[in-house]
């Protein structure tokens, strides 16, 4: 099915808030605005859902804090018990204390890395990978807000008519 | 001006004071023949007046810490800021006394290098004593309030000052002033934990025990500024104050948790893994005799902020605030018991009704002084440069 995107472009983020307010009230769905920064307050306007992100990051802290275990217990207790400092490494719960540190550090480690290449390849954003704004000059200083005709029960005429008058600068349309 | 303490609260708040009188009483007739009373009686004073004094102090710091800063956000909860900051001149005057009648009784066995007689057989405290002696301990105790009074006087006057002329010299000011205090305390925060609470176990000593004891304070202070806020909110004040004000208050009490328990673990896992018999008795002490308030403490502190408040949901729904609130605050005050009971009474200290009664009074005292702070200004701050953004503070 083919579908018709409008793409409107701002020059200015209040300008564009403004004319998403104004949209959506009128019963106009936004797919998606790209900016060059994150225009504050738009999520909930457009209707963007919180993130996941914070709930991978608790899953991903969890296999690396399981991951820390299973290594220090296998390196320091299985395979070559160690005697450190006068205390020699017969059992894991013994000397848990001295694993806290590692536990801690590759919880973070992999919390961190989870997320960021959660987030990238989510985003489609990994380096190298083609850019998903539909103008390169929503990089610089412009802003566009993207309409897709197939989510909207409105047709294309009724949409211009509405999108008219939110200030925009410059208007494109493309077939996908 | 605008808030006005309600008669139900203030009955409640005098049901609290008359509960914990009680206790208290019922305490002293049940322990007054053992022969450590004294002792307990003054460990509980000193427990008991501290923990307060420093969720004050705490309170000081954070503003302080906001106008170094610049912070803009906290702009609508200023004033809950330096309410609970204004409990600071009462603390010092009860944990003044305190700290007197410890002095004129030759340390109360609390202190026991106030004691001649200990000192003069004790090598260990002798090398200390240029240091640890009451003349200087008490210059050191005069000096720090002094100065933490100075700064509160200064932040409170120019405070309501910019609410009638406004402008940005009073802020910048305040720039510089909130820095200025950070530079004093950052030594005092350490030097005074040193004398009020390390010197307790005389012979034992942590470098980091100053940072441990802060970062405890900052928590409980944080956990008391949600609480005020959310009482406030419920009785309808505050209107200029939304759900990403609180958001931001429990992120930092979920925060100062974690710093809490950073500082406590790196304080004893050190200790543990080089296991030098005069580091080690501390915490030998501890373990003895307080195993499970201790670790329980710890674990409390330390997982259930950090489970419960990991969620963003959690931050924002006034309920799970005030529970986990609850808890950290009882958390807090057996880790300060600990730290005083285990050096005075040691293995003969117990939680009884004396400590629940002298906990309660105490913090009765402590809510109808914050509350009473909160009459005497406007809750929002009317010319602060950094009201606008903080009223439309959003994340």
């Amino acid at each position: 099915m083919s579908d018709k995107v409008i793409y409107v472009m701002y020059d200015d983020d209040g300008v564009l808030k403004d004319g998403a307010k104004k949209l959506v009230s009128s019963g106009v769905k936004i797919s998606d605005t790209f900016s060059p920064f994150p225009i504050h307050g738009i999520d909930p306007i457009i209707g963007i859902k919180n993130t996941r992100l914070g709930i991978m990051a608790f899953l991903y802290g969890l296999i690396g804090l399981t991951l820390a275990t299973i290594g220090m217990r296998f390196f320091m207790i299985d395979d070559w018990p160690m005697n450190i400092g006068g205390k020699p490494s017969f059992t894991y719960l013994e000397n848990i204390l001295s694993f806290v540190p590692i536990s801690f550090e590759f919880t973070v480690m992999c919390a961190a890395h989870g997320m960021a290449i959660t987030y990238l390849l989510r985003n489609k954003t990994l380096p190298g990978m083609p850019a998903q704004n539909p103008d390169p000059r929503t990089t610089d200083d412009k802003f566009v807000m993207e309409i897709r005709t197939s989510e909207n029960s409105m047709d294309e005429k009724e949409l211009d008519q509405l999108i008219k008058d939110t200030g925009f600068i410059e208007i494109d349309k493309k077939i996908i | 001006m605008e808030f006005q303490i309600t008669q139900k609260t203030k009955k409640n708040i005098y049901l609290l004071l008359g509960v914990g009188l009680v206790l208290t009483l019922v305490g002293v007739i049940t322990g007054y023949d053992d022969h450590h009373f004294s002792t307990r009686l003054l460990s509980n004073g000193l427990i008991d007046t501290f923990f307060f004094f420093a969720m004050g102090l705490g309170a000081l710091f954070f503003l302080s810490l906001a106008y170094a800063t610049e912070t803009g956000w906290y702009a609508a909860v200023k004033r809950v800021i330096e309410a609970v900051a204004g409990y600071l001149p009462y603390g010092m005057v009860l944990m003044g006394i305190v700290l007197l009648i410890i002095t004129f009784m030759d340390g109360a066995h609390i202190y026991s290098w106030m004691d001649p007689e200990v000192v003069a057989h004790d090598e260990m405290i002798q090398g200390k004593s240029a240091y640890l002696n009451p003349v200087f301990f008490w210059i050191r105790t005069l000096i720090y309030f002094a100065v933490y009074l100075l700064f509160l006087r200064g932040f409170k006057k120019r405070s309501l000052e910019e609410d009638k002329i406004g402008g940005t010299d009073l802020h910048f000011q305040n720039y510089k002033k909130g820095a200025l205090f950070l530079v004093f305390f950052a030594v005092f925060s350490s030097t005074s934990s040193w004398d009020w609470l390390m010197s307790i176990d005389v012979h034992w000593f942590s470098t980091l025990f100053g940072w441990y004891t802060f970062a405890g304070m900052w928590c409980t202070t944080m956990v008391v500024l949600i609480m005020v806020t959310l009482y406030l909110k419920k009785h309808g004040y505050l209107e200029k104050v939304n759900d990403s004000h609180i958001h931001d208050l429990g992120k930092w009490a979920f925060a100062t948790s974690f710093l809490w328990s950073y500082l406590w673990f790196s304080q004893f896992m050190l200790i543990w893994y080089a296991n030098i018999g005069e580091e080690v008795t501390y915490f030998q002490m501890r373990i003895d005799n307080y195993k499970l308030l201790y670790f329980g403490m710890f674990i409390v502190n330390f997982a259930f902020p950090m489970l419960i408040l990991m969620s963003r949901d959690a931050k924002r729904h006034a309920g799970i605030l005030t529970f986990i609130g609850l808890i950290i605050l009882a958390g807090h005050w057996v880790d300060v018991y600990i730290m005083v009971s285990g050096g005075s009474l040691g293995p003969t200290a117990h939680i009884g009704a004396l400590e629940i009664g002298m906990a309660l009074t105490a913090l009765s005292l402590f809510i109808m002084i914050i509350l009473r702070n909160l009459t005497k200004a406007p809750l929002t701050p009317v010319n602060h440069p950094f009201l606008d953004e903080s009223v439309h503070h959003e994340i």
